[in-house]
């Protein structure tokens, strides 16, 4: 390797395991200070509700999700036994927990498209990094939320 | 010992292999991921100039060449000295290198670039207009920057741009008995004129107006970044050109760009192939001396969704679903202030001083600042301290140098126009 091409982050590469040794004993330090979540299952695209009232999942188009561009997400709601949930009416908020900045837009559901499925346009990240998404959907005198993390590439 | 020493021998021999192996191998320095992350920086990845459906001649030939007329026409102000071009010189990468713009006055802020400004759904540090030809009517009212009005506007317009007017726009409407100088302008003598005049006048004379803005973006939509010295090394990078990336960018501009994708987090909110999200972040970056407060995007962003030659107004071309951001801006937001524009860092190397007021002369004082991440004078700061030594400031201040580039627009673009049209 010449010195031309010697990167931070290849050395930082060289340092991992202790970097993640360093990291673990931080996070057990340090057990309240919100990071992004760890387990894989945290940021799945289907998921219960916060007092398990539905079951909602969401496709975003383009997929994967873009960064930088305005794009749309289709949002299904479903009850836990997996009927389609018809008639919601759907709050939409996301932020970035560790900057604050909030999403730069106002997305917001512009059509009920039948089946469960609604249309959530105006959705934009104008950063890469971990970043929740929160729906609140009332249905049948029901309320409950739920908030999916995404961790977004540059 | 004997076993120890052997340990020692063969690690000092896988050594020596690894390190020859990446001595002849230097392309495999960037891993898979950084070298698709600097793809996505350079500017082959540059999507075609999006069409702009709210200014309907914006791709018209003749609207440029009427708009470059008028961007350098000095008439087209309260005093016959105030051109577009007095603040976006052509030889100045279309900015003017000092900290507040002066135009008739002296404005709080400072001159943004207009190269690629086709490309942002938001204009100005606040982004308080939402198109190119929305922006160029500000400047024009503004009791500091061009400091004239709309009835002004539509007789020089009238007078001495007449054929080229209604061969884009179709025939001038009847101005001659509108008052010389009238418009919703500071000058209280202006305003009362304006005021004074039937709303079918008003409406008409302002139609005349925010057509001048729509050819001024005609012309502005030619000004486009050119490659620079990064891209070339991307380039090389990403077809394994190891001869070509050492002849390209030096050992401190690989360690900056190493820096910038890597510690520095300047890739956050500078990516894509222009370099910026066109995005609003508070920086923490200091209240400039002698001003007002400035609460950026948060007034910023009331103005755009109240601003009649928004998007959704009459004066736009656009259908509303047309409209692609002001349809979802958040317009009372608190994260909003004192957040500004990221600026695009093609040539920023060339446009000292930085920030929204100029509040900092040096590149050195820019990376200095995001280092330590002071707080912000208002609202929050995004920023935390990056921890970056003397050296690495100065290796991330290296490769910003290499972010230079011409402007890609045929030379006739780039030059006041010729005789035709122009003052006197």
């Amino acid at each position: 390797m010449t010195a031309t091409h010697f990167l931070p982050t290849r050395r930082l590469l060289a340092l991992t395991p202790l970097l993640f040794a360093a990291a673990l004993a931080g996070g057990c330090m340090h057990a309240s200070h919100a990071g992004p979540p760890q387990a894989a299952g945290e940021y799945a695209t289907e998921r219960v509700s916060a007092q398990g009232a539905w079951r909602i999942s969401y496709k975003s188009d383009p997929t994967p999700i873009p960064v930088h561009r305005l794009h749309a997400w289709t949002l299904h709601v479903a009850s836990p036994d997996g009927t389609p949930v018809t008639g919601a009416a759907i709050k939409v908020d996301g932020d970035m927990p560790q900057h604050g900045h909030g999403l730069p837009t106002r997305p917001r559901v512009t059509r009920e498209l039948g089946n469960g499925d609604y249309l959530v346009e105006g959705v934009k990240f104008q950063m890469g990094g971990w970043w929740v998404m929160d729906f609140e959907v009332t249905a049948a005198g029901r309320t409950d939320r739920v908030r999916f993390n995404l961790q977004l590439g540059k | 010992m004997r076993a120890l020493n052997w340990i020692f021998v063969t690690a000092a021999a896988l050594l020596a292999v690894a390190l020859l192996a990446a001595a002849t191998k230097p392309e495999a320095a960037w891993s898979k991921d950084e070298l698709e992350l600097l793809a996505s920086l350079s500017i082959n990845r540059l999507p075609p100039l999006p069409a702009d459906p709210s200014n309907r001649v914006a791709d018209d030939e003749r609207a440029a060449e009427l708009g470059q007329r008028l961007f350098f026409d000095t008439r087209l102000s309260s005093n016959g000295e105030v051109a577009c071009a007095t603040c976006h010189l052509p030889d100045k990468l279309f900015q003017d290198g000092t900290p507040l713009a002066k135009g008739v006055g002296t404005t709080d802020r400072r001159t943004m670039s207009i190269i690629g400004t086709a490309r942002s759904p938001w204009q100005f540090w606040d982004g308080r207009k939402d198109s190119q030809w929305a922006q160029a009517l500000g400047p024009l009212e503004s009791a500091v920057e061009h400091g004239g009005n709309r009835t002004q506007y539509a007789h020089l317009a009238a007078t001495h741009y007449r054929a080229e007017y209604e061969a884009v726009f179709g025939k001038l409407p009847d101005l001659g008995k509108l008052p010389a100088n009238a418009g919703p302008v500071d000058d209280p003598k202006a305003r009362a004129e304006w005021e004074a005049m039937a709303p079918a006048d008003r409406d008409m004379v302002t139609g005349v107006f925010a057509n001048l803005g729509k050819a001024i973006a005609a012309y502005e939509r030619k000004i486009e970044p050119g490659a620079s010295r990064f891209d070339a090394y991307v380039q090389a990078a990403t077809t394994g050109d190891a001869a070509k990336m050492r002849a390209t960018l030096t050992q401190d501009e690989v360690a900056g760009l190493g820096l910038f994708i890597g510690k520095g987090q300047c890739v956050q909110c500078h990516g894509g192939p222009l370099l910026t999200n066109n995005e609003f972040h508070n920086t923490g970056v200091p209240a400039a001396r002698g001003l007002a407060a400035d609460a950026g995007r948060l007034s910023g962003a009331k103005k755009v969704l109240q601003d009649e030659f928004n998007c959704l107004g009459r004066y736009s071309d656009a259908k509303p679903q047309q409209c692609g951001e002001i349809n979802f801006l958040a317009g009372d937001s608190g994260n909003q202030l004192r957040q500004f524009r990221v600026p695009s860092l093609r040539n920023v190397a060339q446009r000292a001083p930085y920030m929204h007021a100029g509040q900092f002369a040096t590149l050195k004082e820019v990376l200095e600042h995001y280092n330590r991440a002071p707080a912000a004078p208002q609202g929050h700061s995004e920023l935390k301290p990056l921890g970056l030594n003397d050296a690495e400031i100065e290796q991330l201040q290296a490769f910003l140098g290499a972010l230079s580039g011409p402007v890609n627009a045929q030379p006739r673009w780039l030059k006041a126009p010729g005789r035709q049209g122009a003052p006197g």
